[in-house]
């Protein structure tokens, strides 16, 4: 038994080092204190509901969030917004239904079960008005880049004028986190940019990581369920475990074998 | 099958068992002798059979969900993600089932090839096993098209386009399998019709797998030949359940750590982007399972030449039980082939390395050197090292050893006298 | 002392086997649970209705959580009709002031209660509804009155939001 563990053991760890290198960043991304990283990780309720002003008064003129509802901005281990919040932020979009009756479409105030409006009809229309480069939608972003959240908070402060000798296009942007420094995407924070409604300083850094902590809300919606059960299941494993193991050395004390 | 006849007590036990014997079967599976001295390497047989199950029950269930057209694959794995009751639970392991399953299977295997449990008596367990390894890669692969992410959409891509490598009718393969003129919507539900399929051809030839175990016995660390049922066995349950429920427990921590705290961990970012048929990632690259093929195709310079040595690779497997030209089985009594199969093993380890890295300069001639010797350990030092090496004595019964606590006490007698 | 051991060792293999029945229960549940209806059904779960083009003797047919709901303007005769009947007469003895808080609107699911066909308006010995798949007939307050179906057709919960529209559900 003891063999077979130092064997697994080294086994882990020649795997986890050789991962461990292969995930290592050619830029080191500036790091935060994130309260939904951990066995307990929970969303900071405040930084998501900032996020969402953050996302609603800046970021949704271009990007879509197009999997999730209103509804989802009430929903537990989320922003928590109350019912009646977030039915007035649905109420404050105009949806597009239909056809009625004449079989043709009309708009009406949103509703919670609706989808997140886009910003643009579809991708192509998306493009012609952003310089052919398609802003991405942001429902699964944080999950859909490599450095994940860091990344994301990164780029969004990593704005910077060029070294020499790099020309840019115009509507091309320099950035130091992103690949190949190229961005089309220019600085859209900048300090007071918005108002916060909890009165929180807007400053560049607290709006990048409010949006960003909201972004892995949208992206893993039930983080802080799983976090919860998975604790749960662990310990329940561990205790089965255990359980089992007294049960198998009782049981194998009939044969005179070591296991 | 079974050593003993088994006679149910009720009558209508007896009854049913004369017309269908399923009592006798279960009977046969609970006292069916085992070795006494299995190590931990053992248990991944029983892991295995988790891995299935689980894979099957969780892709049921997706399957109730998931929707099998381009344009809409990559929002039901969101719906399942976001709406369905538990879904996300569900998904997770599914996706993280796959690569422990793999997990599994490479101890598995490395088990078989350090105790030589492929060899004669148990030629086509081993066989079997390697067609449902191809299969495991075949349903794994198709699988990870199915969420129609980028990496789905140019993983499906490149893999295809394997076929193309075939003189003269390649082309028209890989058009026959797209079902048009690139990856789209009848490459995505031809693949999810498979990918529901395969498991169950899986779970027909672990069947078979299990049954052509029974019939010569387990292998064990020893390697000898051990009488059955005698005081060198136990009976399968409770001894073997219980350790193997033990080991599965242990297994599942793991793995519930993967679904609960990293459960994207295994995966690649980019499969959350949707598939583009204009745009092709930066780096592609398989699941980590696939790597070590991945880079022996890579570092064969030409495209015919790199797909076959990939399969041959895995096909070679198949021949092990003849190109492994030593009597004995197991490796604790060859101090030269354990060398070997250490080597081996960091052989694969590297080749892994070097196929998640960019094929360019050192990473590839690391590559070439391992592919070269991945090939040299089974077609030339496993056949020379059978007449060349000088084992050490094997033990009368595996009893011995266990109880006379030194193994190299009872180690008296060499194998010859086995035979008798 | 031997005695002591087997009750020791038979209290650790029931907490074992008690303990992993837990496990195995609570790993069903999900797979179980996720056949139930997901967030976004339970979301769609009220429908508005503009009603204000109904005319009195007319009937319109919504869909409502995929299913069909009938929204009658009754007439006077209609209601008067529905009214008068005695309770006894009645499979499923429910008065028509149950039914239609509002007496000039009858919402109602249109399902017939024996195997959830869709009754069709306008007909029937009652002049109210008629299932033709197994014949039950329903008067003009949507109760049972002939046939195999055992209950009266069911009301849902609604509203009026406004004069002119009612929210269901």
């Amino acid at each position: 038994m003891k063999n077979f563990f130092r064997t697994l053991f080294l086994i882990t760890l020649i795997i986890g080092i050789s991962l461990k290198s292969n995930a290592a960043e050619k830029v080191e991304y500036l790091k935060t204190d994130w309260s939904f990283k951990g066995l307990f990780g929970k969303f900071d309720r405040g930084a998501l509901q900032r996020g969402y002003q953050v996302y609603t008064e800046v970021c949704s003129s271009c990007h879509s969030m197009k999997y999730l509802s209103y509804r989802n901005l009430a929903e537990k281990g989320g922003p928590e917004f109350s019912v009646e919040q977030a039915k007035a932020i649905a109420a404050s979009f105009e949806v597009t239904d239909g056809p009625n009756a004449d079989g043709e479409m009309f708009t009406r105030p949103g509703k919670l079960s609706d989808k997140f409006v886009m910003p643009y009809e579809n991708v192509k229309a998306a493009q012609a008005a952003n310089g052919g480069a398609y802003p991405p939608d942001m429902s699964v972003l944080v999950k859909a880049r490599g450095g994940g959240v860091d990344y994301i908070y990164s780029l969004l402060q990593g704005y910077e004028d060029p070294p020499s000798g790099v020309i840019l296009d115009d509507g091309v942007y320099y950035n130091k986190y992103m690949y190949g420094n190229k961005i089309k995407m220019s600085n859209q924070l900048s300090d007071g940019l918005i108002e916060y409604g909890d009165g929180t300083e807007a400053t560049v850094q607290q709006m990048s990581k409010d949006v960003t902590t909201f972004l892995m809300w949208t992206a893993e919606p039930h983080l802080e369920t799983r976090h919860q059960m998975g604790f749960k299941a662990i310990i329940y494993l561990i205790i089965l475990t255990v359980l089992v193991y007294f049960s198998m050395k009782r049981i194998w004390s009939r044969v005179e074998t070591e296991i | 099958m079974s050593e003993h006849e088994y006679t149910p007590k009720s009558k209508f036990g007896k009854w049913f068992n004369d017309r269908l014997p399923l009592l006798s079967l279960a009977s046969h599976l609970t006292d069916y002798p085992t070795p006494k001295n299995l190590n931990y390497w053992w248990t991944f047989g029983g892991i295995l059979t988790f891995c299935l199950i689980t894979q099957i029950v969780t892709g049921l269930t997706l399957a109730m969900h998931y929707i099998a057209h381009a344009d809409m694959a990559f929002e039901s794995v969101e719906h399942i993600m976001r709406d369905v009751n538990y879904g996300w639970l569900i998904r997770y392991i599914h996706a993280n089932g796959a690569s422990m399953f793999f997990l599994a299977v490479y101890i598995h295997i490395f088990r078989s090839l350090f105790y030589g449990s492929y060899k004669s008596p148990r030629e086509i367990i081993w066989i079997i096993g390697i067609i449902i390894y191809l299969l495991m890669m075949a349903a794994a692969f198709m699988g990870y098209v199915l969420p129609w992410g980028q990496m789905s959409f140019w993983g499906a891509t490149v893999i295809t386009n394997l076929f193309s490598a075939i003189p003269l009718v390649g082309e028209g393969i890989v058009t026959w399998l797209w079902g048009g003129y690139s990856v789209d919507n009848p490459t995505l539900t031809r693949f999810f019709t498979l990918h529901y399929l395969i498991p169950f051809l899986i779970l027909g030839l672990v069947v078979l797998h299990i049954w052509a175990l029974h019939v010569p016995g387990n292998n064990n660390p020893v390697g000898i030949d051990i009488q059955k049922p005698s005081k060198d066995t136990v009976p399968f349950h409770p001894y073997i359940v219980i350790k193997d429920g033990f080991a599965l427990l242990m297994f599942m921590i793991v793995f519930a750590f993967f679904v609960f705290y990293t459960p994207n961990i295994l995966g690649h970012a980019d499969n959350y982007i949707e598939a583009n048929p204009l745009v092709t990632p930066a780096h592609i690259v398989p699941e980590w399972y696939l790597l070590p093929f991945y880079a022996i195709l890579r570092s064969v310079p030409d495209k015919l030449l790199g797909v076959i040595a990939m399969l041959s690779a895995i096909l070679i497997l198949a021949a092990l039980p003849w190109l492994d030209t030593s009597k004995i089985r197991s490796a604790v009594f060859r101090p030269l082939y354990k060398q070997f199969y250490w080597i081996l093993v960091a052989d694969v380890l590297i080749l892994g390395y070097v196929g998640a890295m960019p094929a360019e300069g050192l990473y590839l001639l690391i590559a070439r050197v391992a592919t070269a010797y991945y090939f040299l350990h089974f077609l030339v030092i496993l056949p020379v090292l059978g007449y060349t090496e000088k084992t050490t004595p094997v033990p009368l019964s595996i009893t011995e050893p266990v109880l006379g606590g030194s193994p190299n006490l009872a180690m008296a007698k060499n194998k010859e006298s086995l035979k008798e | 002392m031997s005695e002591k051991k087997t009750k020791r060792r038979d209290f650790l293999f029931t907490a074992t086997y008690a303990v992993g029945a837990v496990g195995v229960g609570a790993t069903v549940w999900p797979m179980i649970d996720q056949m139930n209806p997901d967030a976004s059904v339970k979301a769609l779960a009220s429908t508005e209705v503009d009603v204000s083009s109904l005319t009195p003797g007319k009937t319109i047919t919504v869909l409502w959580r995929g299913k069909p709901v009938f929204i009658r303007r009754r007439t006077q005769e209609e209601i008067s009709d529905a009214k008068s009947v005695k309770m006894e007469d009645l499979k499923h003895p429910e008065k028509d002031e149950d039914r239609a808080k509002n007496p000039e609107w009858l919402v109602m699911l249109g399902v017939c209660t024996h195997l959830g066909c869709v009754p069709l308006n306008d007909k029937g010995d009652y002049n109210g509804w008629f299932c033709p798949c197994h014949g039950s007939h329903y008067d003009t307050s949507g109760r049972i009155r002939k046939g195999p179906a055992p209950t009266n057709m069911e009301v849902p919960k609604y509203e009026f939001v406004n004069a002119n529209t009612i929210k269901i559900g």
